[in-house]
């Protein structure tokens, strides 16, 4: 975590960046549209082993490798889990949550066998919940439940659920290409 | 419904608290009626007093990642009171001196929550007010139908403390395993009943007010905390950097600030 010294110079520079970024051939998109990006999915098991991986957009790497990127944002779903089951006021009731930074949206869904789907998606996408609820009954259990070759605890290496969790997203409306 | 006691007293504090005055002044109360108190009366039932949106707690880390200021303005205390026969139906186990429900869960009464009260006698760690050790009473076939309070713990300071520690670097990992370029780090945590909101300034200083989901505002409010912070605190002479903030000023327009804020809505400059 060398992130810290470095922290500050970037928050500043952000400030200074305080015109808005214009994403490039958004300004030829009509006003009306309202662009929402998918970036990536990660699936853990309850043990917080990585079973999928899946990507769309992604303008920035970690400077990992997978597994170690894998590792660390589970530990970091972990963390913040602990932390709000202290923190909330209330008793928490669902699998749901969410943080946002300025740039990005991180939606968690646990299912109650502690299966973690984890989506980034922009600021403003609305919806997700369902579509990871959706993922899960649609994809995960059609295609990796009832799937007699596909063990439970190993990575997913099925062709087939690969193409569904593909299609699903992109059939979301959450989802729209970025302009090339 | 039985009469289980006599309007003695009006208290116009709240739905709850009134409620609750009249069936404790019947005498105890009788099995499976639990209170729960203070869940903000989303749904419009009775009479709602504003529109209460309570913000819950306000957070204060320094650069170096160590609370400095906490303050818990309105946490609501979620009690469920129960009678039970023998044997117990609840799984309680010792958990940091507490007794902790560990299986069982039911009614309200959740995984987590803590004995606080036998009988209406209150428990402490593991002891009754009156001396026994809680553990054995419940042992005991005699002394049942037995009635069992149990609460969502709240944290102690310490806890707060290392809570709030927790949650530093977990903000800076929200920057390093952005899949966006340049991303602050985490600015709204949202779960299903609360949300918290961090503003971190230039120097680093981060501000987390924690409210409820319906809370619309927060922004505004976090950026008048800093106002505040910077006129009571950063001025005052006897006040240095990243230590435990004790100024009395700001301690008071915080609290002003808060309740304002709570009744009319974030509306003030």
């Amino acid at each position: 975590m060398g992130e810290r010294g470095s922290r500050t110079p970037s928050e500043t520079g952000s400030l200074s960046a305080y015109v808005p970024e214009i994403a490039v051939g958004s300004s030829m998109v009509a006003a009306v549209d309202i662009i929402m990006t998918i970036y990536n999915l990660y699936l853990f098991d309850r043990d917080g082993q990585l079973l999928h991986y899946a990507e769309w957009t992604r303008k920035k790497e970690s400077g990992m490798t997978r597994e170690e990127e894998a590792k660390l944002m589970y530990g970091m779903i972990f963390s913040i889990k602990s932390f709000v089951t202290k923190v909330s006021p209330v008793d928490l009731r669902e699998g749901y949550l969410t943080y946002s930074t300025n740039k990005y949206r991180l939606n968690l869904y646990e299912t109650p066998s502690r299966l973690k789907f984890i989506l980034n998606t922009d600021v403003n996408a609305q919806g997700i919940k369902e579509l990871l609820h959706q993922i899960y009954t649609q994809v995960y259990v059609e295609y990796v439940v009832y799937n007699p070759l596909c063990h439970l605890n190993k990575p997913i290496e099925s062709e087939l659920f690969a193409a569904k969790l593909d299609e699903v997203v992109k059939q979301s409306p959450a989802y729209a290409s970025r302009p090339a | 419904m039985e009469v289980v006691g006599i309007l003695t007293k009006v208290v116009p504090v709240d739905v709850f608290h009134f409620v609750e005055l009249i069936l404790r002044r019947g005498g105890g109360v009788t099995c499976s009626t639990y209170l729960q108190k203070a869940k903000p009366p989303t749904s419009g039932q009775g009479f709602e007093l504003g529109s209460r949106m309570p913000v819950y707690s306000v957070y204060i880390l320094s650069k170096s990642g160590g609370l400095i200021y906490q303050h818990d303005h309105n946490i609501p205390t979620v009690e469920n009171e129960k009678t039970f026969s023998y044997p117990l139906e609840v799984k309680l186990d010792v958990q940091n001196r507490n007794i902790v429900v560990s299986y069982g869960q039911r009614d309200g009464i959740k995984v987590g929550h803590t004995l606080v009260a036998v009988n209406g006698i209150k428990v402490t760690g593991q002891q009754l007010d009156d001396g026994r050790d809680a553990m054995e009473v419940l042992a005991d076939e005699a002394n049942y139908p037995i009635n069992l309070k149990f609460a969502r713990p709240r944290l102690t300071t310490n806890e707060k403390i290392f809570q709030a520690s927790m949650f530093y670097p977990l903000y800076a990992l929200a920057v390093q395993l952005s899949p966006e370029q340049k991303s602050s780090g985490i600015e709204v945590l949202e779960a299903d009943n609360f949300r918290m909101n961090c503003f971190q300034t230039l120097q680093g200083v981060k501000f987390m007010v924690i409210s409820d989901t319906k809370q619309s505002g927060i922004d505004a409010l976090l950026h008048r905390v800093y106002e505040i912070y910077s006129d009571y605190a950063l001025k005052n002479p006897f006040y240095s950097l990243e230590m435990p903030i004790r100024c009395e000023l700001f301690d008071e327009h915080l609290k002003t600030t808060l309740e304002q804020a709570e009744r009319s809505g974030i509306s003030n400059v």
